[in-house]
Parts: structure tokens; C-alpha cells; sequence
């Protein structure tokens, strides 16, 4: 349908795409070391590897943003030099990005066009793309308003443009990196449904991912990729998630949470009737009651942007709400001089943000300047009253690394250079060295790799059994369900229901997030 | 892009946009009808050539050092502070009414007491904008540029209606008594020896040197420094980590602020000894490419100061000693700010692919 004869069509044994050889230093770190793939035409093929296994770099030479210091790439059996992503997408490659790369204001119709303008004047081309995409529409699921502005549209939606967009430029391979990062498990069906029509049309498909489950669902074949090389490539049905997760970190891995049955203590937190604006005047928590005992860990279960990011940072001194909150009896200052984020820490709060680029740290700062980040008024990290002591800094740095497997472990880099995982685990060994009474924890794993979720988790469930409270939001249901003692539904800024993880189900949970009450109901 | 080594990015970068800035200057003389080589050897000979001539490069480089440090620290916390000229003008208030009211026995006090009253000064006209922008999100840029007209406004009428000594015809103060005269280089003993003749640059160049060090201590060791940096490449994040952005807004606009304030000890106490309408001469907005050159920090900012104090020297000796008009020192220093602060992305992406193949080969 999209009028593609590329030459690779008439040998039909070629692969849709070869790498032979592939290897990518950047300074000293070798990201790509030797890899060779075949992924064959009209499947489903998966990339799954810890962050910083070098999927993305194989990727980015891929779509022509790298070049490779080695290696040859051959689409449909010819050789192709890929020096830019024009030259990927005259080969027929089509990249899905896990941050879009959509322009807001504008509507879906000239965000597809955009770059694959016909000429001059856009009405000939908006004409055309609005005919391709009800084609597109009708035979994939694909349905967008093509009028609507991207910026109104949901975060599925948005990635579906995306993919339009690659199809619009008649991509008859198309790489998806994390494709549902950011989606609902609605959502993410729903995608998954387009990807095998897209299959079933010819198409080729590349998934990273490090969802071992995602994996098992969707593709036909998956490869392994370890520091920088390829370990294994083999059938989906031929293997199990726990083979896999083996493979991707190199060694067993612990699938669930061992954890022992929590001893509650007295009572750390609690919220009576708390409710938040944000900064249009919109409420988005509408008067919340929950309590967290000492050696508890209360898990908030929701669909994204029901108030759980609000509640957090209330909690956190990021936000100003109104009600009571009580931490060890005392009342927090909800609105006043004494709620911000400071105040919260010296009242022994402390707190993992969802957001930890943006908010947990700071990008160019150095690991041991961000692993001081929110404590820096800590006269253990003060030489005398004016001057800061760097040293002492660094070499506390350098511990809280080493403790929780930072790697590498060097204090120097910047806070950019580090995989998702090990920003996650600065942040981490930043809060929970700091001994808090109550740990505010958001999305804890939200691109992480696996092996490092598992340290993550652990430590969590170490940080209660010494007798603290913690408080965990996440989307993900399967993290809420292992590592809470009790969970709370969010539906539209309100508690909807708690119940205990081990009687009940991702069911049951799934309907109180959708906001169907079925203690009442039935 | 490729990603430079260090060394090329820091030093070869800037050093490339300079000779290209220069090359273009070289094709603007010789359509007027100069002679390129002509120009440049006057403007070496007359800004670098002699201690004499040295002594005018830094006389300028002095005043052009605190206002890149008065960007800079504003740069650091995210503020664009373009009112360096305003605040260097009210600045030379506060050492003229220090200088003329206070009797003060000896230079070195009146120094004391003029720095203190520069940087007061210009500081209190770096807390209006500063104000509006913490409180009510009045963009920075738009009303730092207003206070520059504002204060020059001020100042001409505070010299026409309330300084001028009776019976004086042109707008500007009184002479300063001699015991504020501050020691110029040629009456510093033992640097009296490099320096015989009488030149501008002052005892002023060693304040703008310990603010230089000073500005690095503040911002990389101290606990202010390290919430100034957080605040200025992240504010949502500044806010997770406790740190107050209207305290951080107030503080660096008037640290920077008084930075600009206080290169008037240089002009208005060193050189001219009363305070003049326009006493900044555009020195304010010259910190801001002397930032930029500078790469927002103290050294880069001191190494900018002493070439921009050498395009100002050299420049008016193209004036004096050739037929190529002074207004062209503006028109070379223009191009340096196009191709160091906008232009270096530019060279920056030249050099990349200079440096690409030669990677490969190290890999290989």
C-alpha cells in the first residue's frame, strides 16, 4: 500500500536488516562491540538489555545519528551507507522515539507532513496525507483526528502519530524504542494490536524494550544485548522470561520481591482530608485520609495523572495543599514558610521524585555534587561557615557509590552520563542514606533495568524492615502488588479503596483504577 | 555532532572565531579603502607594544573584567542581566558622593569606602528588576534594558540640577579631592619601573583580580554558589532540593549587580576623578560579550577582558595614527561578539568534522 518496490522485495530470502560486525566506541567505553543480527522480514523482533546494554546506540547508527567505527549495515540484502537519518529513511527505516518528537501547537495532519512536504504550498500535501491516513486508519487501528492539536491528544495518541508518521514516509521497517514507557496497559494492547497488523502486512518490526513480559507477548524473535554485545538471539516461544532476564544481566535474577511479612509499628504519617491545587486553580487531590505505620510500606496505586504525583509532592514540600498532615504527631506546614522541600528534609522526610531528571537531579552537575543535592546545607559537607568542603563531598560520594553499585563508580562524571538505572540509584543512595522516617518513593523503577530494579526494590524493603514508613507511587501494577504491605487505589484525587496485596488481584485493582467501586457496586 | 576534546573546545574554538572575526574585519578595512596589515600592527604597537600602551589595555580590561563577572554571576543563576551600564552608572554615584562628602585621609580608605559605595549602588539598581522578576515574573532581559535608559536618565539630571558646582558649564561633579586619587601603575612602586610614563590602569586592576578569585570561590565552594548553579540549570529541580528561587533571583541580580557598580572605581575614581554623563562608555554591555567569550568563568571572563581591552586600545589608535576612523574599532569588536558568542556553534561544528575521521583512527 505504500507503493514501495525496493529493490530488497525480489529477494525474498534477505533479511530485512543485517548487521554485520557493528562497533561504536565513544572515548574510552566501547557501546557497541562486534554485533551481528539478522531480523527477518515481516517479523517482530526484539532488543531487550540492561540501560546502557548499547541498545540505543545500535539503534542510533541504525537511523544514521551515529556512524559506526566498524561494521556494515545491509538492508534487503545490499549494502547501505546510512550517514543521516534522510538516508534511513530512503532505506524504508522509520524510528519511533520514546520521547516524541511532535510539534505541540500543530495539528496531527501537519505534524506527519512535516519534512515530507510536497512543495511550496502545504494544501496539496495536508490533501494527500489526509487520504493516506484514513487508508492507514481503517487498516491498522490507527485512528487519529487529524485535526486535532498533538498537545490535545493523549500520550498513546501521540505515539500513534509517530508511527503515522513513519508510515506517511513509507517505513517498511519500523523501530520502536520503550515503546510503552509512557502507556497505559490499555494503551498498550492497543498498540500491540496495530504492530501485528502492520506484520501481518509485510512490515518489519523492531521493539527495545527491557519489559521481559512485553517481550513474551509481542515478538517472534528476541536478542540479548550485554555491555555493548549481543549474547544471544532466539525464538520467543523457544524461551522464558526468567532464561531472558538471565541472559540480559548475566546472571539469576529474582522476578519477585522477597520480602518478609511486614511488623507495623507506630504511626509515621498521617493525612487527613488533604487536598491540592495545582497551578491553574484545578484540584487534583480532593481530600485524602491514609496513615503509614513505622516498618510499613503503603503502596498508591493509579492510572498516571490521577493525583498521585500531587500527593507526593505535597508531601515532599514541592506543592502547597490545605488539611493535616501529621508526621510522628507533629502537623506539617502544608501552605506556609515552613513547607518547603528544606523543612520537609529536616523534619526527616525524604524523598525520590517521579521525575528524577527534571527534579531529582541535576543533569550537569557531577554525581558528587548531585549526591549531595537538596542536603547541601549539611555542615558535614561545610568546611566553616562560607567555604563548602568538596573533599568531604567526594569521598562520601564515593562511598554511597560503591554501596549502591553505581556504575561506574566515579564521582567526576555528570549526572547525564549515567544510565537511567544509575541516576535512579544516586538518587536513591542520596534519600535512603539519609535514614528518613518516611521515604517518599515515585515511580521507582520507570526505565530501569531489570537487574537494577531488583537492587532497588531491596533496598526499599530493607528501609522498612529497619522500622521507617515509606510511601511508593508507581503505574506499575506488578511493583505495587510485590513490594507493598498495603495498597491505595487513586481515582480522580481520591482514595477509592485499599486493599491487603495478598487478597487481591490485578483485576480487582485495575477496576478501582478505572473508578468502579465493586464493594458497592455489588 | 561529534563531541570535542576539551582542549580544542576551550581553546581552539575560541581562537578559531577570533581569526575569523579578524579575517572579516581584514576584508572591512580594505573596502574602505585601509590597509589590513597597517591596522593591525597600529593596533598591536599601540595596545600591546609598550608598557605604556599596556598600561591603556588595562586600564580598559579592569573595567570590562567586573562587568564579565557581573554577567557571569547572573548567567550562572539563569538571569540575563543587560543592565551592566545602568548599574556601573549608578555605581559611579556611589563613589562620587563617597569621594565628595566623606573626607578621607588616606587612598587606600577612600578605596574602601568608594567600593563599598559603588557596589551598594549598584546593587540597589540590580534589586528593582531583580524584584520584578522574582515577585511578578517581569522578564529580566526587557527591564534590565530599561533601567540602563532610567539610570542615565538619573544620573544627567542629578548632575545638572544637584552636583554641578555652581558656575561649572558642563554637566558633571566637582573634582575629587587628591587624597581619593587612587595610585595609578606608574606610582606603585617597583612596577614603577616597567610603567615610566603615566598611564590610566590603576590600583583598581587588583580589586577586579581578587573579584575574579572571589567570583570562583563564590561560585564553585560555596553553599550560595552551589544553589546559584542548581537554580540556574533547573529551577523545578532547585525547587525539589529546597532552594528558594526568589532568594536566589534577589541574590545573584544584586551580586552581579554590585559587580558592574564597582568597576566605576576604575573610571570615575582612577581615571577621571569626578563623575561624567555616560561614565560607563558602553563598558556594561562589553561584559556581556566578555561573558560569553569567557565561557562564564572567572579565568575565561579575565582572558576576554584583556583581548576586549586590546580591540578598545588598539582601536582608538587606529584613529590617531592611521586614516581609518576609530568608529571602526566598533565594527571589529562587533564581529567578535557575532563570531565568539553567536558564530562558535558554527565553528564548533567545523572542527567536529575535523575531528571525526581523526577518532576513527584511534579506534581503529
Amino acid at each position: 500500500m505504500t507503493g514501495d518496490t525496493n529493490v530488497g522485495r525480489q529477494e525474498t530470502a534477505a533479511p530485512a536488516i543485517e548487521l554485520r560486525g557493528i562497533s561504536k566506541a565513544f572515548g574510552s567505553v566501547q557501546a557497541n562491540k562486534d554485533i551481528s543480527i539478522k531480523v527477518a522480514r515481516g517479523t517482530i523482533h526484539g532488543i531487550i538489555g540492561e540501560n546502557g546494554a548499547g541498545k540505543s546506540t545500535l539503534m542510533s547508527i541504525l537511523y544514521g545519528f551515529y556512524r559506526a567505527d566498524a561494521g556494515e549495515i545491509l538492508i534487503h540484502g545490499r549494502p547501505t551507507q546510512i550517514p543521516d537519518s534522510q538516508a534511513a529513511i530512503r532505506a524504508g527505516i522509520g524510528m519511533v522515539f520514546q520521547h516524541f518528537k511532535l510539534v505541540n501547537t500543530f495539528t496531527v495532519l501537519e505534524n506527519v507532513i512535516l519534512g515530507a512536504e510536497d512543495g511550496p504550498l502545504l494544501r496539496p500535501s495536508l490533501s494527500k496525507a489526509r487520504k493516506v491516513l484514513q487508508d492507514l486508519a481503517r487498516d491498522y487501528e490507527l485512528d487519529v483526528d487529524p485535526d486535532a492539536l498533538v498537545e490535545d491528544l493523549s500520550v498513546g495518541h501521540q505515539q500513534r502519530v509517530e508511527i503515522l508518521k513513519a508510515l506517511y514516509r513509507q517505513a517498511d521497517i519500523l523501530i520502536l524504542d520503550e515503546p510503552t514507557g509512557v502507556l497505559t496497559p490499555d494503551e498498550a494492547d492497543h498498540l500491540f494490536r496495530i504492530l501485528r497488523g502492520l506484520k501481518d502486512q509485510g512490515k518489519t518490526i523492531i521493539i527495545i524494550t527491557h519489559k521481559l513480559r512485553e517481550i513474551m507477548e509481542i515478538t517472534d524473535t528476541v536478542s540479548v544485548m550485554r555491555r555493548g554485545q549481543m549474547t544471544a538471539t532466539v525464538k520467543t516461544a523457544e524461551t522464558s522470561p526468567e532464561q531472558l532476564a538471565e541472559l540480559m544481566v548475566g546472571r539469576k535474577v529474582l522476578l519477585d520481591v522477597a520480602k518478609t511479612p511486614a511488623t507495623p509499628g507506630r504511626t509515621i504519617l498521617e493525612v487527613k482530608g488533604l487536598r491540592v491545587r495545582d497551578e491553574h486553580g484545578v484540584e487534583r487531590v480532593k481530600g485524602i485520609d491514609l496513615h503509614i505505620r513505622a516498618g510499613e510500606i503503603l503502596g498508591i496505586a493509579g492510572v498516571a495523572g490521577n493525583g498521585q504525583s500531587e500527593l507526593i509532592e505535597v508531601l515532599g514540600g514541592i506543592m502547597k495543599g490545605s488539611g493535616t498532615v501529621l508526621l510522628n504527631g507533629e502537623p506539617l506546614d502544608l501552605s506556609g514558610r515552613a513547607s518547603d522541600a528544606e523543612s520537609r528534609r529536616e523534619k526527616g522526610v525524604a524523598h525520590v521524585p517521579e521525575d528524577r531528571q527534571h527534579l531529582g537531579m541535576i543533569l550537569d552537575f557531577t554525581a558528587w555534587e548531585n549526591l549531595a543535592f537538596g542536603y547541601q546545607g549539611d555542615p558535614a559537607y561545610h568546611r566553616n561557615a562560607i567555604l563548602m568542603d568538596n573533599d568531604a563531598m567526594m569521598q562520601e560520594a564515593l562511598g554511597k557509590m560503591e554501596r549502591f553499585d553505581v556504575r561506574p563508580p566515579i564521582p567526576t562524571l555528570q549526572g547525564k552520563s549515567f544510565s537511567g538505572g544509575n541516576q535512579q540509584k544516586i538518587i536513591l543512595a542520596r534519600e535512603i542514606e539519609r535514614n528518613p522516617d518516611l521515604l517518599l518513593v515515585g515511580q521507582p523503577t520507570r526505565g530501569v533495568d531489570i537487574g537494577a530494579i531488583e537492587f532497588i526494590h531491596k533496598r526499599i524493603v530493607e528501609l522498612r524492615d529497619a522500622g521507617k514508613a515509606v510511601l511508593l507511587v508507581s503505574v506499575e501494577l506488578d511493583e505495587i502488588m510485590s513490594l507493598s504491605d498495603r495498597i491505595a487505589v487513586m481515582f480522580d484525587g481520591r482514595i477509592m479503596g485499599e486493599r491487603d496485596p495478598d487478597q487481591t488481584n490485578e483485576r480487582e485493582l485495575g477496576l478501582l483504577m478505572a473508578g468502579v467501586d465493586n464493594e458497592t457496586a455489588a | 555532532m561529534t563531541k570535542l576534546p576539551v582542549w580544542a573546545d576551550v581553546v581552539l574554538v575560541p581562537l578559531i572565531s577570533l581569526l575569523l572575526a579578524g579575517a572579516i574585519s581584514a576584508l572591512v578595512i580594505l573596502g574602505i579603502g585601509g590597509s589590513p596589515w597597517e591596522a593591525l600592527t597600529t593596533m598591536v604597537d599601540g595596545a600591546l607594544g609598550s608598557p605604556y600602551a599596556w598600561g591603556y589595555t588595562l586600564y580598559y580590561a579592569t573595567s570590562f573584567i567586573f562587568t564579565g563577572l557581573a554577567v557571569t554571576v547572573a548567567f550562572h543563576a539563569a538571569m540575563f542581566n543587560i543592565g551592566g551600564e545602568g548599574q556601573a552608572q549608578l555605581g559611579g554615584l556611589g563613589v562620587a558622593l563617597a569621594c565628595l562628602f566623606i573626607p578621607w585621609p588616606h587612598w587606600s580608605l577612600a578605596l574602601l569606602g568608594a567600593a563599598t559605595g559603588a557596589a551598594l549602588f549598584g546593587a540597589a539598581w540590580a534589586m528593582i528588576p531583580a524584584w520584578m522578576q522574582a515577585k511578578r515574573g517581569s522578564h529580566i532581559v526587557i527591564t534590565t534594558i530599561m533601567f540602563n535608559y532610567i539610570g542615565a536618565a538619573l544620573i544627567i539630571y542629578l548632575l545638572v540640577y544637584v552636583l554641578r558646582p555652581v558656575g561649572q558649564m558642563d554637566p558633571a561633579t566637582a573634582n575629587f579631592p587628591p587624597s581619593t586619587h587612587l595610585p595609578t601603575l606608574n606610582q606603585i612602586p617597583g612596577l614603577n619601573l616597567i610603567f615610566t610614563k603615566k598611564v590610566p590602569a590603576n590600583v583598581s586592576l587588583f580589586v577586579a583580580l581578587i573579584a575574579c578569585y572571589l567570583v570562583w570561590v563564590l561560585l564553585w565552594r560555596t553553599q550560595l554558589g552551589y544553589e546559584l548553579r542548581a537554580f540556574g540549570k533547573s529551577q523545578e529541580a532547585a525547587k525539589y532540593a529546597g532552594i528558594s528561587g526568589t532568594k536566589i533571583i534577589m541574590v545573584s541580580m544584586l551580586i552581579s549587580g554590585a559587580l558592574a557598580g564597582l568597576m566605576s572605581i576604575n573610571n570615575v575614581m582612577g581615571e577621571s576623578g569626578r563623575l561624567l554623563q555616560n561614565s560607563s562608555e558602553g563598558a556594561g554591555f562589553i561584559g556581556i560579550a566578555v561573558a560569553l567569550m569567557g565561557r562564564n568563568h572567572p579565568v575565561g571572563v579575565l582572558l576576554a577582558a584583556i583581548l576586549f581591552g586590546f580591540l578598545y586600545q588598539g582601536g582608538a589608535e587606529l584613529g590617531l595614527w592611521t586614516s581609518i576612523p576609530i568608529e571602526l574599532r566598533t565594527v571589529v569588536q562587533g564581529l567578535v561578539i557575532l563570531f565568539t558568542g553567536a558564530l562558535d556553534q558554527m565553528v564548533r561544528m567545523m572542527l567536529g568534522l575535523v575531528f571525526r575521521p581523526a577518532r576513527k583512527l584511534e579506534a581503529a
